[in-house]
């Protein structure tokens, strides 16, 4: 189980938790313009990678806070977390 | 079965005490700490300033100000009324975005004390609440057995009250008689 | 009562509390501080079990967690635990245990036939001889589940209580050995918070086991002396009895507490074990190392031991095993045992080392103690049918010694416990001085000290246990350490072992096993590498070697030394097993913890929930709610009572409980533009004190929730949600809020439990309402709301309808509900108020047509698919648009809602029905598949209709209203027609107000 960092409330265990996917999936500013594979490539595809991956989390039973974690899938080294929004710290790229 | 009479629930032992509180007002606030008319405002009817620091609550004689988020904070009272004390807010914050809402109706309080008291959250909640990681004076949104819960440490002893949404509070008054059963007095078991 | 083998004085018992015990309905005493297997023991009962496939009499082997035979059936009734090895179990008065996997005895077993048979049964028996044919794999199955498994689960619920608990340290240590306990009292004198957990109940580990010296003093007095210590820190907890099992991410270590003694009672608060959820900062793993058998022929009769846990038995519980003992070793560390059990008066007939040269002091000592060292000895074969009585032994090339014995006592070496290491993701090495697997680099702030590192000394394990638990604490914060020295010993230099001795086995002869608890031999292994199954996880499949009970923990290491000798590559390469959790067995319960019955699952009830349940109600499980289902009258049926809750309601007043609706209070400056990006239908047309039903959909275009929801004032709304999906929606706002919209200036505050809500409907609602409030109902238009008091509370009353009938609902603080609620029912009672469940109220919307998402939605279900067309806003952005103009959302033959009549009226089909477009011969043609046009989402009986109605999704379901389609019910046809789906007045259908 994850030991996760809340930026707000410090580390909590994973179970507060909620997974939120990945990060930086940005809705599309004029979506109605995009086809239909555009679109699809939005709502549905996915990096799923091996190794780093910016995600999102909310700590459900905490501060309802949602936030963004870099998180190694392979070891599960947490290298970050960062605001929504923001870009991921230099150190943890 | 929240019309029944909750005067028997209190429960105590040589090293804990488990009792409901009597309800009291509790108001949530949102707003923008950054902003400076907004903490004067919330200053001007509570004597405090809403504390800016995850974890952090704030007491005074009037009320206290737990952090519940960034911009969100329980504002509670066992000495003002809370549609009173609501108003005070809503007009003191008059043209400044915030929000006020009364929900202490949907809130049971109970009071866990005693030295077992840190055993018996360690049976249900993933948090650290050994002296070094959580001090009196701090409150923290976590897990009770499975419902969500804020629980604010209250005394050194140590003493806290738990925060927990109206229809749960018969689970997690259950679940705190059963999680502190063997530090009960005549423990039945229950 | 006497205990043969018990020795007159010694180890760590208490001679003064003897305990009497059963095994196999046998009376036995023991005494306080024994394991069931010492007390066996102690009474010279070697004979505890038959084997798991060729039922061969087996004996105890070890003398802790490794143990792969004794496995008994520990006590009776509900309390009753299969497969507990009798290593693990300490002795209480009164326990009784039963052997397992025999019938009708332990000494006549009618199974042991199968050993006769072996040679049809070789690995992979299973596999080959059930392949064929297919068809009556079913019968097979029954046959070989009948066989499989050893011991029985209880039939009874578990009457124990168990709990968890959360615990938190800077420094874990697991297992309190002579390198564990150095390492918490370095860590401990440092002011860290330290958590030691042993799996035994007594500290020192293997120094409980030994007659080791530390400065000068028997070993046990320095573990007194650091047990003194460290339970004077405060911030040091020791953990007796409690398994560390299971190493997850971010040092999470979980372990189970087993609370001594008799299970515990019915109605006991103590529990019987409590599950440890450790979250440590840093890991000292001081797991020891587990004896490592030798591979020989017949190597598994009862009688055959490790060679250390001999030596255990003897010094930790006063036991002498047997009287005549042969000792086969590849290491020194056997010789020990041949010095203590001599010392205790055993004969020791000789020592057969398997290595060419046995020089070192250990062999030493011993030969001058007279005893007969025969050097490259290999046992060829053991005799003795309930017990060993005789060894053959093999020096070189020479002729065959038979050796008279009653105990043989073997020892290939030390395996490192580095089962937990590994899970935690550690890489292992292979040391090949030991032959053994070892801690290699970490991935997790974990460090191992002693034996498990492969300490190859007392010095050694202490030094490294002071090192690692000085260097954890320090890097956790805490490096004011005081000086640690390092306690003397005094140990002789050991000879190194030959680990290849201890797996090859000897050719021709009896069997060899690798894996006693799933009888696992050298010659299947081989035959498994020879049929291709020669990769390490593939031999555990085909062999079943290093599954079960033990999880291979004595056979797992012979059995890969021997695939990769057999395939001529390094133990390296072939690497082990993935190790997994849990390291020992635990119960379920203990998974379980308190969350059983009452404590399952929360159980939500609304303010007025007494009231219901004193007035009949039967509730209906909404989510974790509790909600009136219907209210029946003494004798009435459930059709009964629904049908007249809904008459009720059509022609007088009808009363629900509506608390349980999602309630989010939603303002701010851009909250109509917030909610007009939520909803799908449009909200800024919204004139304050007025409501509005709303549509909800994901990203995907499908109904995610729906609702009425009030605009208070010019920035703030109310939002209703449906019962199950109120903290669904309020996480999805803030989630677009947060992530999205982080601009839009809005705050969104639950008041799901603030308000109590009550639903009154039926023409004469207003004539009760009138006179108990202040608000000006007939200057309320439907869909409204206003401020003002009802029976003198403080109250919301909004002029809506979810049945279609007049109605009004009016939301009162919680604690005020049951006020608002008998008022209510007292003034409504000249007008016949009647009280409705959950039930009525779907039937009432029902004949309206009106939606219940999760009912008529299962989340591939678009507005248009339910042709509510006419709520897509064109005319602005909102979740789940673009999703609405995808071919695929657009296609005419798409499930759409419609109701149904069926040919009777009194038919109610049950929901879920299939409906199909031709009429189908069922019983001509059973098996024919049959294409399905839609299915039946919702069904009732509607006592205002007078028949039944229904709700489906059909194919193209608009185009075909009229038509006439086919549900198959109870091998019959029912004939159904297409209709609009609403069923009552739909002239004057004003949704939902």
């Amino acid at each position: 189980m994850l030991r996760i960092a809340c930026p707000w409330c410090g580390p909590r265990a994973e179970i507060e938790f909620s997974y939120g996917g990945e990060a930086h999936i940005a809705l599309p500013e004029a979506a109605d313009a995009l086809d239909d594979a555009a679109w699809a490539q939005y709502l549905f595809m996915r990096t799923n990678p091996k190794g780093r991956h910016l995600e999102r989390w909310v700590h459900t039973h905490g501060c309802r806070r949602w936030f963004n974690v870099v998180r190694d899938t392979a070891s599960e080294r947490i290298a970050a977390v960062y605001q929504p929004g923001a870009e991921p710290p230099e150190d943890a790229r | 079965m929240a019309e029944l009479a909750r005067d028997d629930r209190l429960r105590q032992g040589a090293g804990i005490s488990i009792a409901e509180r009597p309800a009291r007002a509790c108001i949530d606030l949102r707003g923008d700490v950054t902003d400076a008319r907004f903490v004067h405002a919330v200053e001007s009817v509570t004597d405090l300033r809403p504390p800016s620091q995850g974890l952090a609550a704030a007491s005074g004689l009037l009320a206290s100000l737990l952090w519940l988020g960034p911009d969100e904070w329980l504002v509670v009272s066992e000495t003002q009324a809370s549609g009173e004390l609501c108003a005070r807010l809503r007009q003191a914050l008059r043209g400044v975005h915030a929000a006020v809402t009364e929900v202490g109706d949907a809130r049971i309080v109970y009071a866990v004390a005693g030295p077992n008291a840190r055993d018996v959250f360690a049976k249900g909640c993933p948090l650290d609440l050994h002296p070094r990681a959580f001090r009196p004076g701090q409150c923290a949104q976590t897990l009770l057995g499975k419902v969500s819960v804020l629980i604010h440490q209250v005394g050194q002893d140590p003493a806290y009250e738990v925060y927990v949404a109206r229809s749960f509070a018969d689970y997690a008054w259950a679940w705190l008689v059963t999680a502190a059963g063997e530090y009960l007095d005549g423990s039945e078991g229950k | 009562m006497s205990q043969p083998n018990r020795t007159a004085a010694g180890g760590r018992i208490d001679r003064e509390r003897p305990l009497s015990f059963r095994f196999d309905g046998r009376h036995y005493v023991g005494h306080a501080g024994d394991t069931l297997a010492s007390a066996l023991l102690a009474n010279d009962v070697h004979l505890v079990a038959r084997s798991f496939k060729y039922h061969r009499p087996r004996g105890i082997l070890s003398m802790g967690v490794e143990e792969p035979n004794a496995l008994v059936q520990l006590g009776q009734g509900a309390y009753t635990t299969p497969n507990m090895r009798a290593t693990q179990v300490e002795l209480y008065q009164g326990l009784s245990a039963q052997s397992q996997n025999r019938w009708p005895s332990l000494s006549t077993d009618v199974g042991a036939i199968n050993d006769r048979l072996s040679a049809l049964l070789p690995a992979g028996f299973y596999y080959k001889t059930f392949m064929w044919p297919a068809a009556l794999w079913m019968r097979y199955e029954r046959g070989i589940r009948r066989m499989a498994g050893l011991g029985h689960a209880p039939r009874e619920p578990d009457p124990d209580r168990y709990e968890r608990m959360h615990a938190h340290c800077d420094v874990l240590v697991v297992g309190a050995g002579p390198a564990g306990l150095a390492a918490a009292l370095a860590a401990g004198r440092a002011g860290a918070r330290v958590i030691v957990a042993d799996d035994q109940c007594e500290a020192g580990g293997q120094l409980l086991a030994e007659r080791f010296e530390i400065a000068g003093r028997p070993a046990l007095a320095w573990v007194g002396a650091t047990l003194a210590e460290l339970q004077a820190l405060p911030e040091v907890r020791l953990l007796r009895r409690t398994a560390i099992n299971a190493y997850y991410d971010h040092n999470f270590l979980v372990g189970c507490e087993q609370l001594p003694g008799e299970r515990a009672k019915e109605l006991s608060t103590v529990p019987r074990q409590r599950l440890w959820k450790i979250r440590a900062r840093e890991v000292v793993l001081a797991t020891g190392a587990i004896e490592r058998p030798l591979v020989f022929p017949d190597n598994d009769r009862p009688g055959i031991m490790l060679a250390a846990s001999v030596r255990g038995y003897l010094n930790r519980y006063g036991v002498k095993p047997g009287t005549r003992v042969v000792i086969a070793t590849a290491a020194d560390d056997a010789y020990r045992t041949a010095l203590d059990l001599a010392g205790a008066g055993a004969s020791i007939v000789a020592v057969a080392d398997l290595r060419a040269q046995a020089a070192g002091y250990l062999p030493q000592q011993v030969r001058s103690r007279g005893i007969e060292v025969l050097t490259g000895a290999r046992i060829v074969g053991t005799e003795g049918r309930m017990r060993v009585d005789a060894v053959r032994v093999q020096t070189g090339a020479s002729r065959v010694r038979a050796l008279a014995c009653d105990l043989l006592a073997m020892c290939g070496g030390w395996m490192p416990s580095v089962h937990l290491f590994s899970q935690s993701r550690g890489k292992l090495e292979f040391d090949a001085g030991l032959g053994a697997f070892v801690p290699g680099a970490a991935t997790q702030a974990v460090t191992c000290a002693g034996m498990v590192r492969g300490a190859p000394s007392l010095r050694e394990a202490l030094a490294q246990g002071f090192q690692a638990g000085a260097a954890a604490a320090a890097r956790c914060g805490f490096d004011r350490i005081a000086k640690i020295e390092c306690p003397p010993t005094l140990e002789p230099e050991e000879t190194p072992i030959d680990a290849s001795c201890a797996f090859r086995g000897t050719p021709g002869g009896g069997k060899q096993f690798v894996d006693w608890h799933n009888d696992v031999t050298v010659a299947d292994v081989r035959l498994a590498a020879r049929e291709g199954y020669d990769g390490i996880e593939h031999l555990k499949r085909y062999t079943t070697a290093g599954m079960g009970v033990d999880q291979g923990k004595t056979g797992n290491l012979n059995a890969l030394a021997l695939l990769a000798e057999l395939r001529g590559v390094p133990v390296l390469e072939i690497g082990t097993t993935t190790f997994r959790p849990p390291y020992q067995p635990l119960a379920f319960g203990a998974i379980a913890g308190a969350d059983s019955g009452a404590l399952f699952d929360p159980v939500r009830r609304t303010p007025m929930h007494g009231w219901h349940e004193r007035h009949g109600a039967l509730f209906e499980d909404v989510g974790q709610w509790k909600r009136p289902w219907y209210y029946p009258r003494p004798a009435e049926s459930m059709r009964q009572a629904v049908d007249r809750e809904c008459l009720a309601v059509r022609a007088a007043l009808g009363i629900l409980d509506a608390s349980t609706l999602g309630k989010i209070d939603i303002q701010g400056p851009d909250a109509t533009e917030f909610i007009d990006r939520i909803y799908c239908n449009s909200f800024r047309t919204l004139a304050p004190g007025r409501c509005r039903y709303g549509l909800m959909l994901r990203q995907d275009g499908m109904v995610f929730d729906d609702g009425v929801s009030a605009r208070l004032s010019e920035h703030h709304y109310l939002m209703s949600t449906t019962t199950g999906g109120a903290a669904r929606v309020l996480a999805w706002l803030e989630e677009w809020l947060q992530t999205e919209w982080p601009r839009l200036r809005v705050y969104c505050t639950s008041v799901s439990e603030q308000y109590a809500q009550v639903a009154i409907a039926g023409p004469r609602c207003a004539d009760m309402l009138a006179p108990l409030t202040d608000v000006k109902l007939d200057a309320m238009p439907p869909m409204s709301v206003r401020e003002g008091s009802v029976a003198g509370i403080p109250a919301r009353v909004f002029r809506i309808s979810f049945s279609g009938a007049p109605g009004y609902e009016i939301a009162v603080a919680a604690g005020r509900g049951v006020e608002l609620w008998t008022t209510l029912m007292g003034a409504g009672e000249r007008f016949g108020i009647t009280p409705y469940g959950t039930e009525a109220m779907h039937v009432l919307r029902a004949e309206k047509g009106f939606i219940i998402v999760g009912q008529e939605t299962d989340g591939t279900v678009t507005p248009l698919d339910l042709g509510l067309d006419r709520m897509v806003a064109a005319d602005k952005f909102f979740i789940g648009k673009r999703s609405l103009a995808r071919a695929d959302a657009r296609r005419t033959d798409r499930k759409q809602l419609v109701g149904l009549l069926t040919e009777s009226p009194q038919t109610v089909l049950p929901e879920g029905t299939q409906l199909i477009l031709e009429p189908h011969d069922f019983a001509a043609a059973p098996r024919s598949p049959v294409a399905m046009a839609g299915h039946v989402t919702s069904s009732y009986y509607s006592a205002n209709c007078g028949r039944s109605i229904a709700l489906a999704l059909v194919k193209a379901g608009i185009s075909r209203l009229g038509e006439t389609l086919y549900a198959p019910l109870d091998g019959q046809l029912v004939k159904v027609t297409l209709t609009a789906p609403c069923f009552l007045d739909a002239q004057a259908q004003v949704r939902r107000g």
